[in-house]
Parts: C-alpha cells; structure tokens; sequence
C-alpha cells in the first residue's frame, strides 16, 4: 500500500510540469531516486529537450537509446573538450572560470590529442594484463568476505564496495597501500559540486585536489627517475604521447582514472545487492545457475547505470530527434534513460539476470570515448559474485539505502545488510 | 547462405551458414560463437568484434574503412591491417567460405 502511494505520489511529480519546466540536472532527484519518473516522460512526450534555465544553464537532454547513441558515436560534432566545458553538465569540473579548476584529461580531449594519451594508459587493462591481475583480485575480494559478519547488520558501501575498489585502483597505480582511503576521498571530491554533502566550496575541493596534485607529483618523480614498471603512474610518466604532459593535464588524467575505476565499480557493487535483494526469483535463478554471473554482471552494469550523464558541447549545428541544436549548445547524453528505454531494451525496468544481449547497454558509453576499464570493471565484478556465492546463501538488504545527490554519480552513500550462511 | 569460418586463438573452428545480409557479427552472435561480443549491436561503437580476415578474403571484403571503423580500431589490441570489425562486414554471395580470425580476448 504504501509502495503503491508512493509510486502515484512519483508519477504526480514528474507529470504535473509543464514540458518546458522540467529540469532533470536536479541532483535531489537522483538522492530522491525519482529522477526514472522524469525521463520516462521525456522519453514519451520530447525525447530531445531543451532545458533553457538550470543550475548549469541552458542545455540539451538525450533520453532515447539510439540518439545518444548517435551522439556517442559522432566526435566530430559533439565536442568532448574540456575547455568547452568537458563531458560533465557541471562545467566548473573540469574548466576554471566559476570555481572550479582546469583538469584537462584524455575522457576530455577530441582527437588527435584524445586517441595519443588514451593509448598510453589502455594496456593496463589490456587483456593480457587482466589476466595477469585475477589472481590478486580473487585473493583479495576472498579477504574482505571473509572479514564480514554474518547475521549481523553492517554497512556494505565502505566495508566492501569502497574497501575493493580502493584497493584495485591503489594496485593500477602502484599507490601507497596504507594511504589507499586518500584516493576514495578524491574520487568523491573530483566531481562534487558545493552542497552535495561531499564538500562545502569550491576553495576546498580546489585545495584537497592540490594535495591530490602534490601526492602524485611525488610519486611521478619517484618512477620518472626509475625503470619502466607496469603501473599507471609509471607508463604515463614514461609513455612519448603524456611523458612532457603538463601538471594540470597529468592531475586530470590522474581524478579521471581515479573516478573512473573508483566511482564506477563501487556502485554496480552495491547496486547488484540491491537488485537481487529485490528480485528474490533472480536470486533463485542465480543460485540455481551460478553460470549465469556473467551476465548477471552485464545486467547488473545496466540496471545500476552508475554514471548517469556524459556531455558534449556541439561544434556544429545538428538535428536530431526533429530538434535543431546550434553551434555551441550543451548535449547531455543521459545514460540512465537510455538504459530505460523500451524500444531498444524489453522490460527495461526490470532486473533479469539472464536477460538476451544483456551487454548491450550504455552504461560505458560508445565510440571513441567507450569506457577504457570496462573489462576490468566486469571482471571484479563477476569475481565478486563468484566468491560471494562460495559464502553466503543470501545478501539481505536490512533497511533504504541512502543515494549520493548528484546527477552524474547514481550510486549509494550506504546499504545496511546482513549476510546469511549457507 | 553464406558460409563464414570462424576459427579462434585455438585454432577451433567454427563453421557457420549465416543468412546474406546480415553482418559478420550477428551471425557469429545468432550461432553462439565465442569471443565476438558486438555490444553496441552493430554501430563500429565498442570494437569488440573484431577480427582478423584471413588474406586470402582481405581483397573482398576491403581493409577497414576510414571514420568510425578505424577510429575504434585504434583502441582494440593487437591490430593489423587485416583488423576489421565483423560488424562492418556484411555477407553476400561473394563471401561463401569466408575465413575470420579472432583474437585472444575482446577488449
């Protein structure tokens, strides 16, 4: 009953604006977990919408799968440039000017400059590499399990989904172990905006970010001055295409893998929690099948979306969706719609398992800007739910999760869970 | 139909009769053949189907063409220049017997 009144409370509120009034950039909409409601509407009534007044001022939203996958896919118009404003909404993420600081990094270059310093980093996650990396993943993953409580309630964000995907990402750079928490800290302060709960101004998060510079300055005149290794501070500092970088550019690279290995992977891990907590016959079907984590992994990776926007800014005029966007406007490619959207995805609301091409999904985007870690990302995940399912009979969800305000990070602040033993 | 022959890092092969007019990738995925993802479903977005076209076909089918295909390209591992993406390749009579090589891993 009370599901069902909140759920006609939700449809209420995104149905009761005028079209040229709704504003999906709220990031309380997000924290509220009513923004579904929002781009179900615009998915129907103006799947291309233009949002003349908002917090990041005027701007382009993208909800049906098959436009943004037309504006993923052409770089040529749809700008990824950081000094246009990057591929946040907010531009102050990465350009200076209205707090924020300049952080020019490869996810915000256009080719040339993109393909040279993407190409520098990519082999950490290549193949062979990754390989190379599950063994460490297994042991570690099997290691924080085995610290867990059982039947007793505890908060599954920081004791496992921060704890592994910390511990990943301090690996890929060879980081100090012991510091590892300093790089959860920057990951949440690189794409915080003031009032998110993460940081109070722009002065502090600019601040935290110069001991983020200051750290991995320290560390880069550690490996610059050594033999070639294999971690990423190491090939950046010795790859031709990023070796002359200047500071700004290599502290942008620098958040950007942070983020992205970080901000990432730590929600589609508590995300598929979730999603199995509240899909008890998925549950069934997984412990009956555990076969099927692959592609529960991919399914999972969809139904969290865990990066809910990239933008571009166009460099041209273009017409999509009978809409015409002018030289110079702001595209927002909403991910979390699109992996909503019913005409390319059946049931898209629904979390199945073993859903058919369950891999085709938007959460790491397409073309030239594809998620460069995006195997890495399966990876831990699916060893994740291997050793989880070695361990325990069930997961249960103990109470709401609370949700991050923010309209680019979709992802939880906490989950109260319990686990069960066999 | 058209016969396409997949043979993996292995050397397994996998032979395939695929409908003409469907692209190298979708009849890899119809058939169940391992290692070819095509995530984006067709559109030279993700780069996870590619292959290497055995050089007795290279002159049929064509190198990979210039825009998207060979942007991609140059993220995916250990291309060649008989690298394309399956999804480009659309099969027709002139490619009966086909042979594609896949790599160790998509990436």
């Amino acid at each position: 009953m009370t599901a069902l009144a909140s759920a006609t409370a939700k449809a209420t509120e995104a149905d009761s604006l005028p079209l040229d009034r709704i504003d999906v950039s709220r990031a309380e909409l997000f924290e509220r977990n009513v923004e579904g409601d929002y781009f179900a509407r615009l998915r129907r009534e103006d799947p291309v919408h233009y949002c003349a007044e908002s917090a990041y001022g005027p701007y382009w939203s993208i909800t049906k799968y098959k436009d943004i996958m037309a504006v993923d896919t052409n770089h040529q118009v749809f700008s990824s440039e950081a000094s246009l404003g990057g591929i946040l909404i907010d531009d102050n993420i990465q350009k200076s000017g209205g707090g924020g600081m300049d952080l020019p990094n490869f996810i915000g270059m256009d080719p040339p400059r993109h393909d040279e310093q993407r190409k520098a980093v990519s082999p950490i996650v290549a193949p062979a590499n990754l390989a190379r990396l599950e063994g460490t993943i297994r042991e570690r993953v099997g290691r924080v399990l085995d610290g867990l409580p059982v039947g007793k309630e505890f908060d599954w964000v920081p004791a496992v989904s921060i704890e592994l995907t910390t511990q990943m990402l301090a690996t890929l750079f060879d980081f100090p172990f012991e510091d590892r928490a300093k790089l959860t800290r920057w990951s949440d302060v690189t794409v915080a905006e003031p009032g998110s709960g993460i940081i109070d101004s722009w002065e502090q998060r600019n601040a935290e970010l110069m001991d983020c510079a200051n750290y991995f300055g320290r560390l880069w005149n550690e490996r610059v001055n050594a033999e070639p290794g294999s971690d990423l501070i190491s090939m950046l500092a010795h790859s031709p295409a990023t070796r002359n970088m200047t500071p700004e550019n290599y502290l942008g690279n620098v958040v950007l893998l942070i983020v992205g290995g970080n901000d990432t992977t730590r929600n589609s891990m508590t995300g598929g929690v979730l999603a199995l907590d509240r899909n008890p016959k998925e549950r069934e079907k997984l412990y009956g099948n555990p076969g099927l984590i692959e592609n529960m992994v991919s399914e999972i990776i969809r139904w969290q979306t865990p990066l809910s926007h990239m933008r571009r800014t166009a460099i041209a005029d273009a017409e999509l969706g009978g809409k015409t966007i002018r030289k110079g406007d702001k595209v927002v490619m909403w991910y979390v719609s699109g992996n909503r959207d019913d005409e390319v995805i059946e049931r898209p609301d629904d979390f199945i398992i073993d859903r058919p091409r369950a891999r085709q999904h938007l959460s790491f985007g397409f073309g030239i800007h594809r998620c460069v870690g995006n195997r890495l990302a399966e990876m831990q995940l699916k060893i994740l739910w291997e050793e989880v399912l070695k361990r325990f009979s069930r997961i249960e969800v103990t109470g709401e999760p609370v949700r991050v305000r923010s309209n680019f990070v979709r992802g939880y602040a906490s989950l109260p869970v319990k686990l069960h033993a066999y | 139909m058209t016969k396409v022959n997949y043979i993996e890092a292995s050397g397994r092969v996998h032979a395939v009769e695929a409908e003409n007019g469907i692209s190298a990738m979708e009849a890899a995925v119809k058939h169940g053949v391992p290692g070819i993802d095509g995530d984006c479903g067709g559109a030279a977005a993700c780069a996870t189907c590619h292959i290497y076209v055995d050089p007795e076909w290279l002159a049929k089918t064509g190198p990979a063409a210039d825009g998207l295909e060979k942007s991609m390209l140059e993220f995916a591992e250990d291309v060649n220049e008989r690298s394309r993406l399956a999804c480009q390749i659309t099969l027709n009579d002139a490619l009966d017997g086909l042979v594609l090589r896949l790599p160790d891993r998509q990436h």
